[in-house]
């Protein structure tokens, strides 16, 4: 029953495993490294233990799943039907029978789109303030408790004002994503530019850095930590947002598709659905967890 | 000869709400041209506010200091300072730290190939050029202080000033920085300010020693000239009669007449 599943589990573990011996290779040049073997093995059991444990899990819980609502009069469907029914979604993530019948992957990438142009704002703009809020102690004072309150406002108590200021359903959600997103960044901004160090300032006041230099020369890589901890806070509550607003704006994307799918009452469908928008989510936020760990080298360290 | 360096009567108020503490008074001494002194008082008489003073960074509540017959305001690249937590920027390299100073200060007077050539110089000054695509945390504590104070070199600065440049390292090191410190100066001829609690450091490395005393109202408490000849050498240094006596001199200035209480602190 659990064959399909541990199949495609297993056609991912195809990709790592040539990336191995070409490593290997590179590697055995030196004359004192160790042997090609141990190396491989260290890999091999490095990747075991990574990715081993949640598979054993995962194999777990659906095989519990598949007992539990594989029981007469149960309300949910097993895997196993979930597989049956949803098999074309599952197989082919970019289809196109029609405007409206489109693969899950489209529907991710129009997701992701207003993402995009929600989160991009969001992080222009939630910097901008950040840093001015961080920087002038008036601006704190006026605007830190009226942020406080607006962040705890749900992303879709936004939704009504925004649809009647713009009177479209697709800016509302790109304006939804975009109200809930800023305010982990202006917040974490903020702190990280009111946490730059009393030294670097007066390195830059020494060295005589005027406003712009001190902006992209110390604040902006010494607040960067912190900058980038609201990206990431900011990114997972988008993708958050983002299901929940197209559920009620409607159009194509893959939230909509779940409110679809629940008024035709298809929930293998969902369930389909539900695992795209995890594993988006867990990689957007790998992602900027990724690049921030690339920008951030060495910052951190100090 | 005009001084070159002129603490002029400063007195340092701080006020915090409704108390405030005089902690500087009346501090007024010259530094010539190519001289080294030191500053040395127990922890909390005001060095680090009188040091911050000559750089700028803090303002005199009255009197002020002149440099090379200029007031000094604000802060700038001509009172470099090497602070005691070396203060180097940790997204930027070893070089990338020095070369902000230089590209800053020479950015209009040198072409882009004189500034990467400055910069390997003062790097080399202090024997870091190994470690030039390091980032700070990824050399020791003692080769840090060197690059900051590669960085304040390479700023051409009028007055180096130091506060407590070698107070966070082991023994060894601190010996071999100061040795540093000694050639470089004696090599380029530096005007210099330190801050030390040291006092062997003090009584080698300085011309003369600004011994301050306790606060609050910490004021000059004696001037002591350094006699020994340059080059000098730790290690002959050691059995020198006249260096004995400063250090006695030091001693009993800090641990006698000016005892640290701890009480009022
Ligand atoms: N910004 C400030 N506001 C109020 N008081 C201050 C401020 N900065 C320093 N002081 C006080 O001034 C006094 C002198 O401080 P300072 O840092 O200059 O001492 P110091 O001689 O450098 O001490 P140390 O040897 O420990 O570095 C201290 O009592 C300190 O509490
Ligand atoms: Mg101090």
């Amino acid at each position: 029953m659990n064959m399909p599943l541990a199949k495609s589990d297993m056609s991912a573990s195809i990709p790592a495993a040539p990336a191995a011996p070409a490593t290997a290779k590179v590697l055995a040049l030196p004359s004192r490294q160790t042997p090609f073997n141990a190396r491989m093995l260290a890999a091999l059991g490095r990747f075991a233990t990574a990715v081993l444990p949640p598979l054993v899990m995962l194999l777990l819980l659906l095989t519990v799943w598949e007992i539990l609502c594989s029981r007469p009069g149960a309300t949910l469907p097993a895997p196993s039907k979930i597989w049956t029914e949803a098999h074309d979604l599952i197989v082919d993530p970019f289809f196109r029978n029609g405007p409206q019948d489109i693969g899950l992957g489209w529907r991710v990438l129009i997701s992701l789109q207003r993402v995009a142009i929600g989160y991009g704002f969001a992080a222009l703009i939630g910097i901008a303030l950040g840093t001015l809020i961080g920087q002038s102690v008036w601006a704190m004072r006026g605007l830190d408790p009226i942020f406080q309150v607006l962040r705890t406002i749900s992303p879709l108590a936004w939704l009504p004002i925004s649809l009647a200021a713009f009177r479209d359903s697709q800016p509302s959600a790109i304006f939804v994503i975009f109200i809930t997103a800023v305010w982990p960044i202006i917040i974490n901004t903020a702190v990280g530019i009111r946490n730059i160090p009393q030294d670097y300032r007066n390195v830059a006041a020494v060295l005589k850095l005027n406003h712009l230099e001190f902006f992209y020369k110390i604040m902006i890589p010494s607040a960067a930590p912190y900058i980038f901890t609201g990206l990431r806070i900011g990114i997972g509550l988008s993708w958050l947002a983002i299901v929940a607003a197209e559920m009620l704006t409607g159009g194509v994307g893959i939230g909509f598709f779940i409110c679809d799918a629940w008024n035709s009452l298809r929930l293998p469908y969902i369930v389909v659905a539900l695992v795209y928008i995890g594993v988006i989510g867990f990689v957007l936020d790998r992602l900027v967890a990724a690049i921030a760990g690339i920008i951030t080298r060495g910052t951190s360290v100090s | 000869m005009r001084p070159f360096c002129k603490i002029d009567h400063v007195d340092k108020v701080f006020t915090r709400g409704s108390t405030s503490t005089r902690v500087l008074k009346d501090i007024t001494f010259e530094v010539t041209k190519g001289e080294y002194v030191s500053l040395i008082g127990h922890s909390g008489c005001g060095k680090s506010t009188l040091l911050n003073i000559v750089a700028g960074l803090t303002n005199a509540t009255t009197g002020g200091v002149l440099i090379d017959g200029v007031e000094v305001n604000e802060p700038g690249p001509d009172r470099a300072v090497v602070f005691q937590n070396h203060s180097l920027l940790p997204w930027l390299t070893v070089y990338e730290n020095v070369r902000l100073a230089v590209d800053k200060v020479f950015g209009k007077g040198k072409s882009r190939a004189e500034r990467d050539e400055w910069t390997l110089h003062n790097l080399e000054l202090v024997q870091m050029t190994h470690a030039r695509d390091k980032r700070p945390s990824e050399v020791s504590g003692g080769m840090k202080q060197r690059v900051g104070i590669a960085r304040a070199l390479a700023m051409e600065p009028k007055v180096l000033l130091l506060d407590e440049p070698f107070g966070a390292l082991d023994a060894l090191t601190r010996a071999r920085l100061q040795d540093t410190v000694m050639a470089l100066h004696q090599k380029l001829g530096n005007t210099v300010m330190m801050i030390t609690h040291d006092v062997d450091e003090a009584v080698l490395l300085s011309d003369r020693i600004i011994m301050m005393t306790n606060g609050p109202d910490a004021e000059i408490g004696e001037i002591l000239t350094m006699p020994m000849a340059r080059p000098r050498k730790r290690l002959e240094l050691v059995s020198d009669a006249a260096f004995l006596a400063c250090r006695q001199r030091v001693l009993e200035f800090l641990y006698e007449r000016h005892r640290f209480v701890e009480a009022a602190a």
